[in-house]
């Protein structure tokens, strides 16, 4: 039967499966999916990473030993002996040793606030590593078990593979631009590129039709046009996105790496490799749903790109910068958060940038000296990845108990004396509930505005923030400007409560 | 293993994957981020089996690549994940 004979092929070499090799890729995938469940809470989370580092290993041994390099040289008709080539062996060690080494040397040096960027750079090394896998297989199918005698590779083979090589090969252009982006190697502005959703859509549709012709045709011209043009797309998707929506295209990101290492693993029917693209398909796309959510934007409107020119454009009609305000000094601050009960403090990234968290820690443990109830508040978007302000604060000695999510603390504002933003400006914004015609609108916030007084840490008050709207909040009775560079306020509130002391 | 098999563990996984990373805490996602990126590099399988392939050379120098890189993002990865995770403390009463 024709579907019979389908279903044969998509086995491959695969019928022949080592049962022990079968059940070591299972156990590493279910170390994987122990790994991810290790993060529920702080108090599990070591255990779980190394519950993933056993996962790995039993994968690479595993295949080391299935795999290993040799020849096997024929003598007469029936005597065969297989060498064992100990030069393949110690090449493919000294590659992981390279690696090892590259690896190791930038998870130790990178700083904190540069966490997107590795992240960034991490997934476009997945993603090229899918495209030179997927291209070996199309090289070599035999070694892989993915051909007949005469070289033909199975039809369901070449649909994964085609599938494996465009989303690698997306994931790679598209993560080296979010990198560029959030390195400041390229300007975060979004480039709009004249009519880009006729070349996206159509280069999406060449890519679908091509792999489609694939399966009738295995010629390279095929295999290397997808190619191709997938690095093209990747770039061309990257591009128009703005600064302010790189959250949501790192997990996305994440999300395709994911994908790409399913489809990879669907070719080479290898059951560690689906379970862990399924697993990191599913997170980055969850991820990339709550920064959306977080931010109130559509994911297709963040795909279409764009986000902060618009906004740009409305700014212009900023008559409402005259309002009256209170300018506070570090004194006054420091005054009135030593006599309050309950003290909220809001970061955003901006109290990153000016690498104030030290600051802002000491501050908290003085006011915590002086009897004051400290949390913090984070809103999702808060940094520039999802839970990025978390690990901010985690690195400048903030317990993790005393940081609190957004739908968790937004209640007690109203019970709190001080509510202290810093850095952060949108995610405090009223208008996001008031002004239906606020690029925010709909996106939740911080309701810093109900707290029984604001002290609103800010550069200058010239600058709106990323959406370039102007924020209320500045202009309430019980609201206190304090203007100045984030950490030397910080710094001057600690100075004030220590004098102040005994 | 025929198709319909590896499908179905595919979509199971889905689904568990869909549980299990709503069950992690928001405080955690940029760990999480960075160890999905570490596993993600299980595709070293492929990468390993193309490096000790004989039959085309062009091939095992793409699989041993594929082993660099992927091997940066296991180690990076884990690396960087366990020294996030080594600056979550409690309150120390």
């Amino acid at each position: 039967m024709e579907f019979q004979s389908i279903l044969s092929a998509a086995t491959g070499g695969h019928g022949a499966v080592n049962p022990y090799a079968a059940i070591a890729y299972l156990v590493s995938g279910i170390l994987f999916i122990l790994a991810l469940r290790g993060l529920s809470s702080p108090a599990t989370a070591q255990s779980g990473n190394r519950f993933g580092m056993a996962g790995m290993t039993i994968a690479v041994v595993t295949t080391l030993v299935t795999h290993l390099p040799g020849a096997t040289d024929s003598f007469g008709p029936d005597s065969y002996v297989w060498r064992f080539d100990s030069t393949a062996f110690i090449e493919i060690l000294a590659a992981i040793g390279i690696g090892a080494v590259i690896g190791i040397a930038m998870a130790r040096r990178i700083a904190m606030t540069a966490m997107p960027q590795l992240v960034a750079a991490f997934h476009s090394l997945v993603g090229l590593a899918a495209v030179a896998v997927a291209a070996a297989a199309y090289l070599n199918p035999q070694a892989f078990g993915i051909a007949d005698a005469a070289g033909q590779i199975h039809v369901v083979s070449r649909v994964e593979m085609g599938l494996g090589i465009a989303i690698g090969a997306i994931t790679f252009s598209g993560s080296v631009i979010a990198f560029l982006k959030l390195n400041g190697n390229m300007s975060g502005s979004p480039i709009m590129l004249p009519g880009r959703h006729i070349i996206n859509l159509g280069t999406l549709a060449a890519i679908v039709a091509l792999t489609a012709y694939f399966t009738q045709d295995q010629s390279p011209w095929v295999f290397w046009t997808i190619t191709g043009l997938s690095f093209a797309i990747g770039f061309l998707l990257i591009i128009p996105i703005g600064g302010a929506d790189m959250p949501v295209v790192v997990s996305m990101l994440n999300s395709y790496s994911g994908w790409a290492a399913a489809a990879m693993g669907f070719t080479l029917g290898n059951t560690a490799m689906i379970i862990t693209g399924a697993l990191v398909g599913s997170s980055g796309a969850i991820l990339s749903y709550i920064m959306c959510r977080a931010m109130n934007r559509s994911f297709i409107s963040v795909i279409a790109g764009g986000f902060g020119a618009d906004a740009e454009a409305g700014s212009g009609g900023g008559a409402k910068e005259q309002r009256p305000w209170k300018p506070g000094s570090a004194d006054d601050a420091a005054f009135l958060m030593s006599q309050a009960e309950n003290v909220i403090i809001v970061p955003g990234y901006g109290m990153a940038v000016a690498q104030a968290q030290h600051a802002l820690r000491e501050m908290a443990d003085q006011l915590k000296k002086e009897g004051v109830n400290v949390k913090y508040a984070i809103h999702p978007v808060a940094g520039r990845m999802p839970g990025h302000m978390n690990v901010l604060l985690a690195e400048a000695n903030v317990p993790y108990d005393e940081v609190f999510e957004l739908e968790d603390i937004n209640g007690e504002f109203a019970q709190c004396d001080v509510a202290f933003v810093i850095g952060a400006n949108d995610v405090t914004n009223p208008a996001a509930k008031t002004d239906k015609t606020s690029p925010i609108y709909g996106m939740p916030i911080l309701d810093v505005a109900n707290a029984k007084t604001v002290l609103f840490v800010k550069r200058s008050m010239g600058g709106v923030g990323y959406a370039g709207v102007d924020n209320d909040v500045f202009y309430m009775d019980q609201t206190m400007m304090l203007l100045g560079d984030a950490k030397k306020m910080a710094d001057d509130i600690v100075k004030a409560l220590s004098g102040s002391g005994h | 293993m025929d198709f319909i098999a590896i499908f179905s563990i595919f979509v199971l996984a889905c689904f568990v994957g869909y549980f299990v990373v709503w069950s992690v805490t928001p405080a955690l996602h940029t760990p999480l981020m960075s160890v999905t990126n570490a596993i993600s590099s299980v595709i070293i399988v492929g990468a390993l089996i193309a490096s000790a392939a004989a039959g085309s050379a062009t091939s095992k120098w793409l699989g041993l690549a594929a082993v660099v890189m992927a091997s940066i993002n296991i180690f990076g990865g884990f690396a960087v994940t366990s020294r996030m995770l080594a600056m979550y403390k409690k309150k120390e009463r």
